[in-house]
């Protein structure tokens, strides 16, 4: 990470400084550090992140001034009617999680499109997938804390998830709870924890940008940067770029948080927890419904559970299950398609999590009954995508990267571009 | 001896005899083991404050008077956190719950497994779906018992399951009748 900057402080106090600490060093070292010079607008989704996750922090260490765990539903009116500007930072805060997912979503799968979790980057990879658990550990906690409906009906949900393990089940629910049901001690030390886990992620951002910078950047041609004449400096080109980027997604953010601030959340969340009474329809937030759909796919409580955490350990292992030698889809005609299929399962298995799972998926249609369900159910059609998605790490990866006949690779980043120069001129 | 080549300044104008190896081994492992038995020591009070607390613990049995559940009516009451069903079961009921007991069940019981001796129309389970944990709704579901709306679970009348992803009945909890109106449950 050293190596690529000449700079030297100007000031006299700027030399002393950065003798005893080299942080100007450093930033001069973040800012001339060279970037491959194809990067796509995929690749802003970094910055974006980074932002996402300074936002978060500093609207949540706001709402934490006035939340209250023991009064924890009127508190939250109270910051929404009565604390200055508290209804703006609080749906700053719930908008800015889903904004946060739904940035993480691209930017992983841009990593999946160009091979971004290829050799020398796995742990570049394996260190955004514990970014991505904590992110979902942290958002689960922090949609418990207004304490309505859904919140404490989907903590119920997902506590209940680690009890379906035989006979250490029930102990770590219990110890989860820290009683026989979810109650005040749990909403307690979720807050802790979701106070705590932000922290924790902004230490492994840095370990993951840390170890981005020992190989440095994959760039859409999945080529190997070959000389200088490959990169550009981050500062100003990538700056601009990203900051660009985030204006626009500035933007779509204060779309929801100033015109329809509760669109991505539900209604009974507005109501105060009831312990005797579930909501009719429960489901968690839309950034986590594929995985809910895949846990209800399974008529097995044991074996859902395992799928649904099965689905994130393949993440985890992809770096190993892809055996092409061809980084960026780009140049693998088939597997691409593979690829798009792959995205709309996904979406799709978010729409089935968020629908009954007995209620038909084509509505006029009266389908038949197979083994325990309609096939024209829900639960049939998450079947079948479940399927898919466990395909596709465990079949589709390996195999296509044997047999697929890949297009030519450029020799370098600059190639296909001076070809097209020499075209031309 | 290659400890006290690699640190010569240490022990020099000793004698030589003493400069055993094992010594400094011994303390290293010692502070060791004994840093980590520290740790370990803090480790589980840590750890197990996550547990019920005394108070929590000590949330007793309640006693409830169920004279005033109608015959068909069902009262949701709240013990150690989690809904109780008082169930007050017509003969329909009870009727389509022995007629179950033959039935092909996951989670084979008898509805006489399922009530007091004597007490058949009084039902008392932990309204809690052995599934996630959301409470059954009664009077839906292929069973005319009761259904979960997270996840689709089915119960009979009897509370046993049926259909769905539950993997068990709903819980009888420990309970005695106090008088012919009166109920204990814990």
């Amino acid at each position: 990470m050293s190596g690529h900057s000449t700079y030297t402080p100007k000031s006299a106090f700027a030399r002393w400084l950065d003798s005893r600490l080299p942080i100007l060093s450093l930033r001069a070292e973040l800012m001339d550090y060279p970037t491959p010079k194809n990067l796509n607008y995929w690749w802003t989704f970094g910055g974006i992140l980074a932002l996402c996750l300074g936002l978060q922090i500093a609207t949540g260490v706001v709402l934490a001034m006035h939340y209250n765990v023991g009064n924890a539903f009127d508190s939250v009116e109270h910051i929404m009617r009565d604390v200055n500007y508290g209804w703006l930072l609080r749906y700053l805060h719930a908008n800015g999680a889903s904004m946060f997912f739904l940035a993480v979503y691209i930017h992983m799968m841009r990593g999946l499109y160009y091979g971004s979790y290829k050799a020398p980057r796995e742990v570049i990879w394996l260190l955004g997938m514990v970014i991505y658990l904590l992110m979902m550990a942290t958002a689960f906690m922090g949609y418990v804390l207004p304490w309505g409906q859904m919140s404490f009906h989907g903590a119920v949900v997902i506590t209940n998830l680690l009890g379906a393990f035989p006979i250490i089940g029930e102990p770590i629910t219990t110890w989860l709870w820290g009683g026989y049901a979810v109650d005040t001690p749990t909403l307690n030390r979720f807050f802790s924890l979701h106070y705590l886990l932000p922290f924790v992620i902004a230490g492994v951002v840095v370990l993951h940008i840390w170890a981005l910078h020992v190989p440095g950047n994959n760039n859409p041609t999945g080529v190997d940067v070959k000389s200088k004449a490959d990169t550009l400096p981050f500062h100003p080109y990538y700056t601009v770029k990203d900051g660009f980027a985030i204006v626009l997604f500035l933007i779509l953010y204060a779309v929801f948080v100033f015109f329809m601030p509760d669109a991505l959340g539900h209604a009974d969340n507005y109501t105060p927890a009831n312990p005797l009474q579930t909501p009719q329809h429960i489901v968690p937030e839309w950034y986590l419904l594929p995985f809910y759909a895949m846990l209800r796919a399974v008529p097995d409580k044991v074996m859902g559970v395992l799928v649904m955490f099965g689905s994130l350990a393949l993440l985890f292992l992809l770096p190993w299950l892809d055996t092409a030698k061809v980084r960026s889809m780009r140049y693998r005609p088939s597997m691409r398609w593979f690829f798009f299929i792959f995205v709309v399962v996904c979406f799709l298995l978010g729409w089935c999590g968020g629908n009954p799972p007995d209620d038909p998926v084509i509505p006029a249609n009266v389908g038949f009954q197979l083994f325990d369900s309609n096939i024209n159910s829900f639960t049939w059609f998450s079947r079948v995508l479940t399927l898919y998605y466990f395909a596709y790490f465990i079949v589709i990866t390996p195999i296509m990267g044997w047999v697929e006949k890949t297009l030519p690779v450029p020799e370098s980043i600059s190639t296909p571009v001076l070809a097209g120069e020499a075209k031309k001129g | 001896m290659s400890d006290a080549v690699a640190h010569p300044g240490i022990g020099s104008g000793a004698d030589p005899a003493d400069e055993d190896p094992n010594r400094r081994d011994f303390i290293h492992i010692a502070a060791a083991v004994g840093a980590a038995g520290a740790v370990a020591g803090l480790a589980w009070p840590m750890v197990d404050q996550m547990n019920p607390s005394a108070d929590t613990l000590a949330m007793a049995s309640i006693e409830y008077e169920f004279s005033k559940v109608e015959l068909g009516q069902q009262v949701a009451i709240k013990w150690r956190g989690k809904p109780v069903f008082v169930r007050h079961r017509t003969p329909k009921e009870i009727a389509e719950a022995v007629a179950g007991d033959h039935a092909d069940l996951r989670d084979p019981q008898t509805d006489a497994e399922r009530h007091k001796a004597g007490k058949a129309e009084w039902l008392i389970l932990v309204g809690v779906c052995t599934h996630l944990g959301c409470v059954p709704l009664f009077g839906q579901g292929d069973y005319g018992g009761w259904f979960c709306p997270c996840h689709g679970s089915v119960y009979d009348t009897s509370g046993r399951i049926r259909k769905g992803p539950a993997p068990k009945n709903l819980a009888v909890p420990d309970y005695s009748f106090l008088s012919d109106t009166k109920v204990k449950i814990g």
